[in-house]
């Protein structure tokens, strides 16, 4: 069998496809609660600080289809977001909220990618320094600083990062994505987000890893490859780590949600217009188009990390069955 | 010379056995008195709640009342000893405000999400079968939710209100709960004490009332103490968002945001709420470890 074959045998396929197939009445509850509230609400997109006259206010109800009786617009909006068509957003004018997606998820999505990687790589190598050090100086202050991280909010340490490195040391951006024509995505504009964003995460994971690599390091398998006579990295890196890491799978999926969600402070306290700021904006706004786009993308991001991380966990961990 | 000190300490151990009076729950306390990041933050976190309880009647300074006297430094002239806001109000007595409101909000959306919680793990856990599969699988749908957006969403739409944000919070929170509590019923249910309860006639919700969730306490405790310094930063996030509760009414969340606002000039406007949410938040989840390493003790 190669290689390809062995990992496929193991991808749990009829689990993978149930919960596929779970995911869809999941995202339909969520456009249809989402879509009621939003038309409930006292208020609509139109009334803003000046009354429109009643012409202009028909035109604009009649161009988003806000004349229709509701049912009629909740089953063409549906249809829409069947053929991945999420209308024209309504308070930006011009614009389709596919255009505000396609300009602000990628920057989420970097932000949270980013994050994210920098929290495992961070936080896997904290705790294993200090779940190898157990009860130790090392130990403490390793868990002393991830105890801070989970008590601190990102909008104390993004602030404060952005004081020191950005006001007083002018080492990073104070925030956005540059002036002309150095607009986009740079290290110099990107790592005060990613590392405040990164942070509380670098601070569960090295907990969580050091628990792990604790209980590891008593099990029977290592005290075998003590006792065969391995060196104590060997032990540690070919025997311990793989079991050992095993925790963290299933606790990165999830993770990567909230690393999404906690974008919306971070794109505040940054600037920075990813999908947080427009669902914001938009919801504020009552933006009916924008916030149903934004949510519907975050609920199949948040869908789609929870299952990759459940099958990853499978392909890892030989003892898991998915019935 | 140890020998014997071992040996009598191992004495003792058997007479206090044999007199029955060491308990699980007396072991556990034991352990949780011993750990001392623990027991200081319980002292910590009491000074803190009897401050927010009791310090708004006591302070000299009402948290509503406007002054011309704007952003000034902390001072003893006047008794402003946190200095004032933009508005001219008294920085520590809006702290002490802002703490009982985020304590509030904590405290009472986790009791929302322990109520439903337990209730819907335990029965899930405890009937089982068909019943017990529906109830989960709505408690996966429910996590697939993105549910701070909703809270964002439910805020917008329907103005901002303290009693919204308690409910919103708690009902996003007992999801994990019913896990663990469905887990812990799962686990208990075959048990033969349980089997007796119900062979004698008990009824079904005595039995979950008072021989499953008894049982459930330790790990439920645990996450208790973890979830609260989760609402607190929740409520604190929404707050930022521009979304907490309303004026005069203030959060730690709303001091923090608009402390950011001056940091540059004015650090402690930033400086204070920002250390007592810290202080705050360590007190709990050092708590909390301490409650989950005393009640499961193999993970030290």
């Amino acid at each position: 069998m190669s290689a390809v074959q062995r990992i496929a045998s193991r991808i749990p396929w009829a689990y993978t496809g149930r919960r596929l197939l779970i995911a869809i009445p999941t995202l339909l509850l969520i456009i249809t609660v989402a879509f009621f509230m939003m038309r409930m609400a006292p208020g609509g997109p139109f009334d803003g600080e000046r009354k429109l006259n009643a012409a202009t206010e028909a035109a604009l109800n009649a161009k988003f289809g806000l004349d229709k009786p509701l049912w009629q617009q909740y089953t063409d909006y549906l249809w829409g977001v069947m053929q991945l068509d999420f209308g024209p957003s309504m308070k930006t004018l011009g614009k389709s909220v596919n255009d505000l997606i396609a300009d602000g998820l990628p920057i989420s999505l970097a932000i949270g990618f980013l994050s994210i990687t920098l929290a495992i790589i961070v936080g896997t190598a904290m705790g294993i320094f200090a779940g190898l050090r157990q009860n130790t100086a090392g130990d403490y202050s390793v868990m002393g600083f991830a105890m801070a991280g989970i008590s601190i909010p990102t909008f104390v340490t993004g602030p404060v990062l952005i004081l020191i490195f950005a006001l007083t040391f002018s080492v990073f951006a104070v925030g956005g994505l540059g002036t002309y024509p150095n607009i986009g995505m740079s290290f110099h504009n990107m790592t005060l987000p990613v590392i405040t964003l990164a942070l509380p995460q670098i601070a569960i994971i090295s907990r969580l890893m050091r628990a792990s690599m604790i209980e590891t390091m008593r099990s029977g398998h290592i005290r075998t490859a003590r006792a065969k006579g391995l060196s104590e990295r060997d032990v540690v890196l070919k025997h311990a780590l793989p079991s050992a890491v095993l925790p963290l799978v299933s606790y990165v999926g999830p993770a990567m949600a909230r690393v999404m969600t906690g974008s919306l402070v971070i794109e505040r306290i940054f600037g920075l217009p990813g999908m947080g700021s427009y669902f914001v904006d938009g919801a504020i706004n009552r933006d009916y188009t924008l916030v149903m786009g934004a949510l519907i993308i975050y609920a199949t991001l948040i869908v789609l990390f929870n299952l990759v991380a459940d099958i990853l966990y499978a392909l890892l961990d030989p003892k898991v069955k998915y019935d | 010379m140890t020998d014997t000190m071992d040996l009598t300490g191992r004495k003792e151990a058997v007479e206090t056995a044999i007199q029955g009076g060491r308990s699980l729950w007396d072991d556990a306390r034991a352990r949780l008195f011993r750990n001392k990041a623990a027991v200081v933050s319980m002292w910590v976190l009491g000074i803190i709640f009897f401050i927010a309880v009791l310090g708004p009647f006591f302070w000299v300074h009402d948290y509503r009342t406007i002054s011309s006297n704007v952003e000034l430094a902390p001072t003893f002239e006047n008794l402003h000893l946190l200095g004032t806001d933009t508005q001219g109000r008294d920085s520590l007595a809006r702290l002490m405000i802002g703490l009982r409101i985020s304590l509030a909000v904590g405290l009472v959306a986790t009791i929302v999400s322990l109520i439903i919680g337990v209730t819907w793990g335990a029965v899930a856990g405890f009937v089982g079968g068909r019943v017990d599969n529906i109830m989960m699988r709505f408690v996966d749908v429910l996590y697939a939710m993105p549910f701070i957006f909703f809270v964002i969403l439910l805020l917008t739409v329907f103005g901002r209100n303290i009693i919204l944000i308690f409910a919103a919070i708690g009902a996003v929170e007992w999801l994990t709960m019913s896990r663990i509590v469905r887990g812990q019923t799962l686990a208990l249910k075959n048990m033969e004490f349980i089997e007796a309860a119900r062979a004698t006639g008990v009824p079904f919700f005595t039995i979950i009332r008072r021989h499953i969730i008894p049982n459930v306490v330790g790990p439920v405790a645990v996450y208790v103490t973890l979830t609260i310094p989760v609402v607190i930063l929740a409520e604190s996030f929404l707050s930022f968002l521009g979304l907490g509760v309303n004026e005069p009414l203030t959060s730690l969340g709303v001091l923090i945001s608009d402390g950011a606002k001056e940091m540059q000039d004015k650090p402690w406007m930033l400086a204070a709420p920002a250390l007592t949410m810290m202080v705050t938040l360590l007190c709990l989840n050092f708590i909390g470890d301490g409650l989950r390493d005393a009640l499961d003790p193999k993970e030290r």
